[in-house]
């Protein structure tokens, strides 16, 4: 038998050449670049001066700052108390064996994901509209007493932020959280089932372990995610932080302080403390799933 | 005696599927009613019609006013060229990269592979800043080149066709092919790609997803409105005419669309693709 020719060296080089010149363009040289913007004051995209530590500085005394990393704190709380437990409960509900219609409703769940963020925002800033909208609407009818000029987007910025939230994206993550279940073995629930264990203690003691790793996975996702939100509250609240900021986030603060200020130098000091938070929420996840790994 | 206790199983499903539907019926409702009805009926207005509606005042107005004083067609269009453009582009790069990565020996495989790894927490707003002064430098503010080059190599891409390429293109196929005396491109585009196909599906449809619906890159590189894309104009829209809710309604719902239809047609692919990354790691 012949032996194959060994493939030429340049072979893999030009297969990976595409995505090396522009992630090396487009990803490495920016990230490299805004590790010295970080150290610079600028004024729009053409001067800049070299300032040390100033911008960090100014952002650890910057009471808009705090303010943004406390809403972004309340969002994140949102999405992993309140999503993702509505997210594993749809999974768990859609995983009963002997169910019908289980690719209608779990194409019911996913379809808000396929609406783009901005689109969802501009839909629930009218569904949350003081007189016309929806939910003051649908609230009257319910309960006469209900004040159908109730401004949510006035009283309850961050409350209307995580409804939204959770509408689009409770339905993808339950798609994680499905795949996960299909591991749990059918045969260790009916036999728990027919020790006398109760729904709850099969839960805790048979499925939760089992989908921990996938969890853990998708908490860490979601984090990632919530830290970075800006188009849906910057939309739903109308191109704006809402009153007195009450729906300013640490990437919207980016936007202002980059694109309206135009000091790229003090947002990308906003963007780098915004990476050591999300490092550091990455290796705190690595490090528990390792130790429960021994 | 199990029928019944699935009972209220399909009561909780029913209930969170109205929930999950009602904000999308009212978007579409909302785009088939004048101004008049929107503010006396929920959804469809109400009259002595079959199912007490009044199925005579529904009404296309809102569409012939979009396409006829906005520039919704061009919009469409940019949306269609920017999303289908970088969601190829990133798929032939990306399945590329990984083949390159997963099948091949070259000395600074391990390296590239860690780089790749790592540029996955990356986050992207601090890109933002640092990006947007290049393109400056390099001229390409204000144009699709801007918009496109930068998307084209997400390292997530990478990865993900790197991990599916370990597993299902065996060695032995790709030496047989050698010995025939394949060139290196042929097998690539004749062996590889045809056996990673529900990859390619599932990543076309996610960075299509991704490009239809980018705001925040559009609103910061692109000046004129000519070359906005949907996500943009339909914003610009609302902050003119923000009273104006059927306009409104029926600009997002004809931005939501296409990719509703786009995703029924690669369903299986999409949902396999999502979760396979999950499912092993």
């Amino acid at each position: 038998m012949k032996s194959a020719p060994p493939n030429p060296r340049w072979a893999p080089w030009v297969f990976i050449a595409p995505f090396l010149v522009l992630f090396a363009t487009f990803t490495l040289w920016p990230l490299v670049q805004s590790l010295l913007l970080a150290f610079s004051q600028t004024f729009g995209p053409k001067r800049s001066a070299f300032v040390g530590f100033d911008n960090f500085a100014f952002l650890l005394r910057d009471p808009l700052f705090w303010q943004a990393l406390r809403n972004t704190l309340v969002y994140t709380a949102g999405s992993v108390f309140i999503q993702l437990p509505i997210a594993l409960m749809l999974a768990l509900l859609l995983n009963r064996p002997g169910l019908r219609g289980r690719a209608m409703f779990r194409l019911i769940f996913f379809a808000p994901s396929l609406v783009g963020l901005v689109f969802v925002a501009m839909v629930f800033a009218l569904l949350f509209q003081s007189r016309t909208g929806l939910v003051n609407a649908g609230l009257h009818s319910l309960f006469s007493g209900w004040d159908p000029e109730f401004a949510w987007l006035d009283q309850h910025v961050m409350g209307s932020l995580i409804v939204a939230s959770v509408w689009l994206y409770a339905g993808f993550n339950m798609i994680y959280f499905l795949a996960a279940l299909q591991n749990v073995s059918r045969e260790l629930l009916e036999a728990a089932e027919l020790d006398g264990a109760g729904p709850w203690s099969r839960f805790r003691h048979i499925v939760l372990p089992e989908i921990q790793p996938v969890a853990g996975f998708v908490v860490l996702l979601s984090v990632i995610g919530s830290f970075q939100a800006f188009e849906l509250p910057y939309v739903l609240l109308n191109n704006s932080a809402g009153p007195d900021n009450r729906g300013l986030t640490i990437v919207m603060y980016l936007y202002q302080t980059g694109f309206l200020t135009g000091d790229l130098g003090y947002a990308s000091a906003i963007g780098w403390i915004l990476g050591l938070i999300l490092a550091g929420a990455a290796l705190l996840q690595i490090r528990s799933t390792r130790r429960e790994e021994t | 005696m199990r029928r019944f206790a699935l009972i209220p199983v399909y009561a909780a499903l029913v209930f969170f599927a109205a929930l999950t539907l009602v904000p999308l019926v009212w978007m579409a409702t909302s785009a088939l009613k004048d101004q008049q009805d929107f503010f006396t009926s929920f959804f469809l207005p109400r009259g002595d019609g079959f199912l007490g509606i009044a199925w005579d005042r529904i009404t296309l107005v809102n569409f012939t006013r979009l396409f006829r004083d906005f520039p919704i067609g061009r919009a469409l269009f940019n949306s269609f060229f920017f999303a289908t453009v970088t969601s190829s582009g990133a798929t032939l790069a990306c399945a590329m990269g990984g083949y390159a990565l997963a099948k091949y020996r070259f000395k600074a495989r391990r390296t590239l592979a860690i780089l790749v790894l790592g540029a996955l927490i990356i986050p992207a707003p601090l890109l933002i800043a640092p990006s947007y002064q290049l393109l400056w430098q390099l001229g390409f503010l204000n144009s699709y080149s801007g918009l496109i080059l930068p998307a084209i190599a997400p390292a997530f891409g990478v990865f993900l066709f790197r991990q599916s390429m370990l597993n299902s293109v065996p060695a032995e196929l790709l030496e047989s092919a050698r010995i025939d005396g394949a060139g290196e491109f042929r097998i690539f585009f004749l062996i590889v790609i045809p056996l990673v196909r529900p990859m390619i599906g599932a990543f076309l449809l996610i960075t299509f997803l991704g490009a239809w619906n980018n705001f925040i890159g559009p609103q910061i590189i692109l000046q004129q409105p000519e070359v906005f894309p949907l996500s943009v104009t339909i914003n610009n829209l609302r902050g003119i005419y923000s009273t104006d809710y059927g306009l409104i309604m029926s600009g997002t719902l004809i931005s939501v669309a296409p990719v509703m239809c786009l995703f029924l047609l690669l369903q299986k692919e999409f949902i396999s693709g999502l979760t396979s990354g999950a499912v092993k790691g």
